[in-house]
């Protein structure tokens, strides 16, 4: 087996150990996205109007709606937990174990990439179970077709996270990140309200939502669940996931280096 | 013939050749220049705020510097960064163990990234736990063991990939004084038995023997490079140490 393999089994497999012991951290990242299917969605169920768009054919409820957005949901705290998980690192002094193993740069960053995505995957899994013991179901090709775009969803916030987490000084401004990033990430996208809606109230705002890469990944998503492939969503999510790689990569180049502000 | 000699020490050993470093306007390292030659245990002393951490951070590649060169056992740390670093072993100052994990669980992940697994990766790790006694406590989590284990452990899992250059940033900072002078013991005899070059970084005197290298930096710049007995000339190496740096006694 290859040393780049190796490592990658490695990495990811301390991803999923580290996953393993902080088990309240899946409870928590289910319990939020769970709150606002069953509570949230319910209520808002005959306030929402919903017409037949693209990937529906019929008329949906809402909680059928916010489900694909939703994943999204778990997928953006999850990175952001990754995020702040290797800001902790950086703290704690193991990242710079990982950072002096003789392999590339970019392909230590993207194992932990792909170890974080992997977790968001089996806790989006889990709820998509969740909302099926709930009677809110999809195509059953669906649950198959949405690997892969959790797959390029995940890698595009994990990176965003990763790009983040080079740029955060320290512990404690984590808070920010939540106000600045992932509140108007997750509320300026069509997770929770399709964009058409969006345009009726506000044309800026539907434009900001149309730039934004959550909306796409969030398409995607949707698309995928009914077994629907959509371009555009595709190509802006590859767009952006290569974007946050690369400033990632940037904020993580030793020329440059994140730690070297620790001294 | 001498020629084929300076290779050889230059192919085991570590260079570093007119190291410059800054942060922002502050100048943090200026022109160092020291070799360690192979098999040798080579203390760098320095006070606090020297420069030793910013030295270890571009010796592990860490931080990288347009100025100067490094030598990993011949192998140029810039221009060949992984063949470099994977013949060195690192003891950072703040523990990097993942507590969450075994010993043995910590000691497989460092060899994964080393690109060591399956059977080798076993018996590897059984030779350096044994070696550091530390093989009855494999499978205990590091969070559990206390702060010499904890050392033990960093320097077995250093160990792990049978590296020819061990760097270790102060590495018994917290100790009490016997746990201090066992691992001190330890790493002189990875030097003298082992043939390992040895880079130590302290502010503690007693952590070094007569016949060590001792390279002083103080305020970035390179004061004394020698063999202890040599600077200490006659008089305790610390007072020695005092009088260079300009410190009170």
């Amino acid at each position: 087996m290859s040393h780049f393999l190796i490592a990658l089994i490695a990495i990811v497999k301390r991803e999923a150990l580290r996953f393993i012991h902080q088990r309240e951290r899946f409870v928590a990242a289910l319990v939020r996205p769970l709150v606002w299917l069953l509570v949230f969605a319910v209520g808002f169920r005959a306030a929402l109007g919903l017409s037949i768009t693209p990937p529906y054919q019929t008329y949906i409820t809402y909680e059928i709606y916010i489900v694909p957005g939703l994943c999204g949901m778990i997928m953006l705290f999850n990175g952001m937990q990754s995020s702040l998980s290797l800001v902790y690192d950086r703290e704690m002094g193991s990242m710079r174990l990982l950072l002096t193993a003789p392999l590339p740069r970019w392909w230590l960053l993207t194992c932990k990439l792909l170890g974080a995505t992997m977790i968001s995957i089996l806790q989006v899994y889990t709820f998509l179970f969740i909302a099926w013991l709930f009677d809110i179901t999809f195509d059953p090709l669906g649950y198959i077709y949405v690997f892969p775009a959790l797959l390029i969803a995940g890698l595009m916030l994990g990176a965003l996270g990763l790009a983040l987490s080079s740029f955060i000084k320290q512990l404690e401004n984590f808070a920010g990140v939540m106000n600045f990033v992932i509140f108007p990430m997750f509320f300026l996208s069509s997770a929770l309200y399709p964009l058409w809606k969006m345009q009726e109230s506000s044309v800026l705002l539907y434009q900001i939502c149309s730039v934004n890469p959550f909306t796409h990944a969030v398409e995607l998503v949707r698309f995928a669940l009914y077994g629907q492939f959509n371009l555009t969503a595709l190509i802006w999510t590859l767009l952006a996931t290569a974007l946050f790689m690369a400033l990632a990569l940037w904020g993580y180049d030793p020329a440059r280096s994140l730690i070297r502000r620790k001294g | 013939m001498k020629r084929n000699a300076l290779k050889s020490q230059l192919n085991n050993g570590l260079s570093v050749q007119s190291l410059s470093f800054s942060f922002g306007r502050k100048l943090a390292l200026d022109d160092v220049s020291f070799f360690v030659a192979p098999g040798t245990f080579c203390a760098l002393l320095g006070p606090n705020g020297a420069g030793k951490s910013t030295l270890f951070s571009l010796l592990t590649r860490l931080f990288t510097t347009p100025t100067g060169q490094i030598l990993i056992g011949g192998d140029d740390l810039a221009k060949t960064p992984r063949a470099a670093l994977a013949k060195m072993g690192v003891v950072f100052q703040q523990t990097t163990l993942d507590l969450d994990l075994t010993i043995r669980q910590n000691l497989r992940y460092f060899a994964a990234l080393h690109g060591i697994s399956g059977r080798d990766c076993t018996v590897r790790i059984d030779a350096v736990l044994d070696r550091l006694q530390l093989s009855d406590r494999a499978d205990e989590k590091a969070r559990t063991l206390n702060g010499g284990h904890k050392r033990r452990t960093e320097i077995a899992r250093a160990l792990l990939h049978a590296p020819g250059i061990l760097l270790l940033d102060e590495p018994t900072v917290g100790l009490d004084a016997a746990t201090r002078r066992a691992i001190t013991d330890h790493v002189h005899e990875l030097a003298d038995q082992d043939g390992i070059t040895v880079l130590w970084a302290t502010h503690l005197t007693d952590e070094i023997t007569s016949p060590d290298q001792v390279v002083i930096l103080h305020r970035g710049r390179v004061l004394v490079d020698g063999q202890a007995d040599e600077i200490a000339q006659g008089s305790p190496l610390e007072t020695r140490f005092l009088q260079l740096t300009g410190q009170p006694a």
